[in-house]
């Protein structure tokens, strides 16, 4: 097995496949008893220099329930940054205070470019458009812990796949297992060819679709993604496909029994309220195994698991 | 027409000629070497009759040998390039130019939002085409074709 302990995570492409299964193994004994103290002499820096209320809570809570110590920001309007201090020199100062850092910034590349300078390991929560890894391993949990594997499995991603950052990292990171991929949305916002060529690259397949309909008799796993308007230059167009990717209680009849609907929240419309109460919807958990997974990240890294 | 090319190329006793540029690199070639500062003889052809590629351009720098770092730049900016050293008027080495694998300090990454174009940070790519050159940068990680500084 190899150690995780010092390592940064800052791309889902930084661990192999028995990385995430070993953090998702660990997360599951957090998830059964997720108040462990194991972390009181350790200090935890959590700085957002943009906010994000929900991935910031995610992970303090993570923190707090192994004992750890948090300091950080969540407002960069208040730090010495808005005086223009570089990314370089906040970095090295917050290393010195800290034993790992979980830093969220509006910049591409700036959680790689963090990890190589600080002296402490960096966990990415979101680097601009880039990367988001922690939302991916949480998902990946939620896809294990719901159909009791991750190979073989019939993996439907809707809504605007073209820019969601969300979906191209778990496609890379599903393409570690026998997974069929399937792509549904808008021609504007289809699947970017690099990711499709990655998925043929590792000798899987993928279909495309622009109907909800016509993945639903087969679909384990529907991931459900936020279409924006600001995405397309002429509104009209916005507003001919929007309704086409919301899923609605009625949508899901004749789906498979195992299938759950994923999300990475918030949702704004795509997904009604009665899908809530269908034995479908697991969106609500899959936040809840974020807290698990990063509890797992944290742990690992600072070597304590 | 080979006799006179000869003469010319031989015309610098110590110093490079760098030939088998694409007639419309040869400019980006000289700017990204910083030509217009060197202080001694450079003689700049271009739209030269090449039998490989229609259209040539090639550069003669009297007095100057080149690092490697400056090799890679003109293996991004002019991939079809021979580099050729002149030491007391004997062609010491001529080799092609090639691109190497990571390209560190060459290219500016093309993503606005990329901390490279907004941090003091040196940019880095991995070559993942060689024809077409196209590169991923090591930041944002997003894949691209070669902007040169
Ligand atoms: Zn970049």
């Amino acid at each position: 097995m190899t150690t995780l302990k010092g390592r940064n995570l800052i791309s889902i492409t930084d661990y192999t496949k028995e990385e995430y299964i070993q953090i998702l193994d660990l997360a599951k004994e957090f998830e059964a008893n997720p108040k462990q103290p194991i972390l009181n002499d350790k200090v935890v820096a959590s700085i957002f220099f943009e906010p994000s209320t929900r991935t910031r809570l995610s992970f303090e809570s993570a923190a707090n329930m192994l004992g750890a110590r948090i300091i950080g920001f969540s407002n960069p309007a208040a730090t010495s940054l808005q005086k223009g201090e570089s990314l370089h020199d906040t970095i090295q100062m917050v290393s010195s205070y800290s034993d790992i850092i979980v830093m969220r910034h509006p910049r591409d590349g700036a959680a790689r470019y963090a990890g190589e300078v600080a002296s402490v390991p960096v966990i990415n929560a979101g680097d601009g458009a880039n990367q988001h890894p922690t939302q991916c391993m949480l998902d990946l949990y939620s896809i294990r812990k719901t159909q009791g594997t991750l190979d073989d499995l019939h993996i439907t991603m809707v809504g605007d796949l073209k820019y969601g950052r969300t979906v191209h990292s778990l496609v890379q990171a599903m393409c570690n297992f026998k997974t069929t991929f399937h792509f549904v949305s808008p021609k504007e916002l289809e699947m970017p060819e690099s990711v499709k060529r990655h998925v043929k690259d590792k000798g899987l397949n993928y279909k495309e679709y622009t109907k909800l309909e016509d993945v639903i008799p087969f679909s384990d796993i529907i991931y459900m993604t936020r279409i924006q308007k600001e995405r397309f230059p002429d509104p009209t167009e916005y507003e001919k496909v929007k309704d086409c990717y919301v899923l609605d209680a009625a949508t899901l009849k004749g789906c498979k029994e195992n299938m759950r609907v994923l999300h990475p929240l918030p949702r704004v419309n795509e997904i009604t309220m009665d899908v809530d109460k269908t034995p479908y919807a697991y969106y609500f958990q899959q936040a809840q195994n974020g807290v698990y997974v990063r509890q797992a990240l944290i742990a690992a890294i600072l070597g304590v698991k | 027409m080979d006799n006179k090319k000869e003469l010319v190329v031989s015309a610098i006793e110590n110093g490079t000629v760098i030939d088998h540029i694409p007639a419309d690199a040869v400019y980006k070639v000289a700017s990204i070497l910083n030509l217009s500062l060197h202080d001694d003889e450079v003689i700049i052809g271009t739209n030269l009759e090449s039998k490989k590629l229609g259209k040539k351009g090639i550069i003669k720098i009297k007095n100057k040998y080149f690092k490697q770092n400056e090799i890679d730049k003109i293996a991004v900016a002019a991939p079809t390039a021979t580099l050729i050293e002149i030491k007391d008027s004997k062609k010491v080495v001529k080799r092609k130019v090639e691109v190497p694998d990571i390209l560190q300090a060459i290219v500016k990454c093309i993503n606005p939002n990329c901390i490279t174009n907004v941090e003091d940070v040196q940019t880095k790519f991995k070559v993942i085409d060689k024809h077409p050159l196209t590169i991923q940068c090591h930041y944002c990680e997003k894949t691209q074709q070669p902007a040169m500084h």
